[in-house]
């Protein structure tokens, strides 16, 4: 029985008019294990943080569609009423840190009051255990215990980032949820972070779903990853399989188009522009963009299972459908020869 | 502080210089900032100090360093945008470093700076052909057809093609890729020498970014333009400059050319710096890369090849590594200055 398992979650916002951004589209995944972490990979754009809302059920006013099934050891959380969430799911079993370091924090609190808050919502904690607690966890992050009687603006960015973490270990969720908790801070101290993460995923085992735009930090940290595109996840599967071999024509064209650090061969620009969430194309969302797309694409392509335990949203990886687009080939090789 | 004078053994860029020496050159050049905290208490804050580099006709050297390293005021001082409190700016042989503003027209119709938001560095009330076109407007282009004719030719020259989709457009309408790209049109539309890119990349998507840099590399290449590419990915240096200078601290720790840096780096901030670069390589996952000093990041002890020979060099000098032409090195052991 996995720790999470998500189903066929769907998160769809009214833009306006009749329509809809399907931010959370059939997204699919678990965690299996605690201490596991699993990669969300995308754009802007591509629902990636839509995903950490839904699971967190912090949604906004304009929700068209929010159905699928979350699973956490094997308690269905997608039917509890919103006020049994909040006492017992949210913070508690599955936790968030925000991106943006700067501005999550609020600038008229003392960092051991915002740590503290979750402790003494309904009572939790007393105000002495409160305190001890916060100790605790300020250290557990490395920082040292006197910060929780600073003001957030005596904390550089990668500290008030730790802060972010520590509060959200507060009440020692099982899953946590972190949206791109390095995306403003400075290379090294992304590694600091990093390495604090690595820590908490090895004691006390605490499972992540990491949400990164960046898949050279995702592979830092995750056993397996999921690259998104317009709400949709196109692949998902070991991280060292994706990194490797990926089976899906957009993750080889993103991880082609990184610049990378110790070799010559040149990133190679990605065709096309991101799609209008509100208007996709037909069949394959990424389709316009696929160097390999043709007839079939305009038929939507289901998850279709990798060997080596991924999954890959592409006709190509279908025996039947690249089969038949072998013989065209074929036939059109054969035509232009006669 | 005396040191001496520019020399072309330290500083010559790997490229072939063309024979009236480089475009643009910065001697020892220091930025003092005064801070004013209340009445009874001032400070200095030193953002650059004894900055030495060249950048010659079409080449592009990259500027490497985390924030607060100093990087951005290098870039405004070349442009003069900011008047250095010490050194010398030196234009296609000018010394332009304390030349009062109102006689500077002449470097901004030859230089250009692209920013870093698309989002924020464009006027949202302003179509893409008002935004392009503003610079001439303030030459006295008055010519409307000439000035429409040269806007459709920038239009065209970053890809925002047909040009008659994108003119009458505005930025809110764009993604962040195609609103730098009206960034750059608008940099080109006087045909400058010299362009200073600071993080032009770091706000695209990652889908977009590698097009937007293939750009620049472009209009090198076809308009023979000069770059300074400002940026804290050190990976993106590799594949788009010629050289690259570290910068620490307001000081420019180590320069070469792109693979020297890269692959034989000396510094040990330099070091630091590429050993905390995520790669997704599955030989580079789940390691322990950096602590809160980077002087206490495993391994770096110094380099064999440091031509300091582990003395402390006060004032810290560039010194070539041996065997390397064109890789200088910074005595890591001197203590950090002004801060």
């Amino acid at each position: 029985m996995p720790l999470l398992a998500v189903d066929n979650l769907h998160l769809w916002y009214d833009a306006g008019g009749d329509r809809v951004v399907r931010a959370v589209d059939d997204v699919s995944f678990t965690i299996e294990d605690r201490g596991e972490a699993i990669g969300i990979v995308g754009e802007s754009g591509s629902g990636k943080s839509s995903l950490a809302l839904a699971l967190m059920r912090l949604l906004p006013k304009n929700v068209a569609r929010f159905d699928g099934s979350v699973r956490l050891n094997d308690r269905e959380l997608t039917t509890l009423p919103e006020d049994q969430f909040r006492r017992e799911i949210r913070w508690q079993h599955i936790a968030m840190v925000f991106q943006g370091a700067m501005s999550v924090l609020n600038p008229v609190l003392r960092i051991g009051d915002q740590i503290a808050e979750p402790l003494l919502l309904d009572r939790r904690f007393d105000k002495t255990a409160a305190r001890a607690r916060v100790h605790d966890l300020l250290q557990r992050v490395g920082l040292p215990a006197d910060f929780a009687s600073r003001y957030p603006h005596e904390l550089s960015g990668g500290q008030r980032q730790r802060v972010g973490i520590a509060t959200a270990l507060a009440l020692d969720p099982d899953v946590l949820i972190l949206d791109e908790p390095t995306s403003a801070l400075d290379v090294s101290v992304q590694a600091q972070i990093m390495n604090l993460l690595k820590d908490l995923k090895e004691d006390p085992g605490i499972s992540m779903l990491f949400i990164t735009h960046d898949i050279g930090l995702a592979s830092d940290l995750c056993d397996r990853i999921a690259v998104t595109y317009a709400g949709e996840q196109m692949e998902i599967g070991p991280a060292e399989q994706v990194l490797v071999t990926p089976h899906h024509p957009y993750s080889q064209l993103l991880l082609a188009s990184l610049p990378r650090l110790h070799s010559d061969v040149p990133p190679r620009p990605m065709p096309g522009d991101p799609p209008d969430l509100t208007a996709l194309p037909r069949g394959c969302r990424f389709h316009p963009r696929c160097p390999y797309a043709w007839d079939a694409c305009l038929e939507h392509p289901p998850l279709i299972p990798m060997p080596g335990g991924g999954h890959a949203r592409c006709w190509l990886n279908d025996p039947v459908v690249a089969g038949e687009r072998y013989q065209i080939q074929l036939r059109n090789a054969q035509a232009a020869l006669d | 502080m005396r040191r001496p004078p520019l020399t072309d053994t330290l500083l010559a860029p790997s490229t072939t210089m063309s024979e009236s020496g480089p475009l643009l050159a910065l001697d020892n050049v220091s930025m003092l900032f005064h801070t004013r905290k209340g009445l009874f208490r001032g400070g200095v804050v030193t953002a650059v100090s004894g900055v030495s580099l060249t950048i010659a006709r079409g080449e592009t050297l990259a500027l490497v360093g985390e924030s607060g390293s100093g990087k951005t005021t290098v870039g405004r001082i070349s442009l003069r945008l900011l008047r250095p409190t010490g050194g010398r700016v030196l234009f296609d042989g000018e010394d332009i470093s304390q030349v009062p503003e109102e006689r500077l027209g002449w470097l901004r119709k030859r230089t250009a700076i692209v920013f870093q938001d698309p989002f924020s560095s464009l006027n949202p009330y302003m179509t893409v052909s008002d935004l392009v076109a503003e610079p001439l407007v303030i030459d006295g282009v008055n010519d409307a057809a000439a000035r429409r004719t040269r806007v459709r030719d920038a239009l065209a020259a970053v890809d925002l093609t047909p040009t008659d989709r994108f003119m009458h457009v505005y930025p809110s309408s764009m993604s962040g890729g195609q609103r730098q790209r009206v960034g750059i049109a608008r940099a080109l539309i006087r045909n400058p020498e010299y362009i200073v890119a600071d993080e032009p990349v770091s706000m695209v998507d990652a889908s977009s970014r590698v097009e937007i840099l293939d750009l620049l590399n472009g209009l090198q290449l076809q308009r023979g333009v000069a770059f300074l590419y400002i940026t804290h990915d050190i990976a993106s240096a590799r594949h788009f400059a010629d050289r690259i200078a570290v910068m620490h601290l307001g000081s420019i720790v180590e320069s070469g050319s792109a693979r020297q840096v890269i692959d034989q780096p000396v510094h040990p901030y330099t070091r630091a710096l590429i050993a905390a670069v995520p790669e997704p390589d599955p030989a580079n996952r789940f390691l322990r890369r950096a602590t809160e000093r980077w002087q206490d990041t495993p391994g770096l002890a110094i380099h064999p090849g440091c031509p300091h020979g582990g003395s402390i060099e006060v004032p810290a000098v560039l010194l070539e590594v041996p065997g390397e032409p064109g890789h200088s090195v910074a005595c890591h052991l001197e203590p950090a200055r002004g801060r």
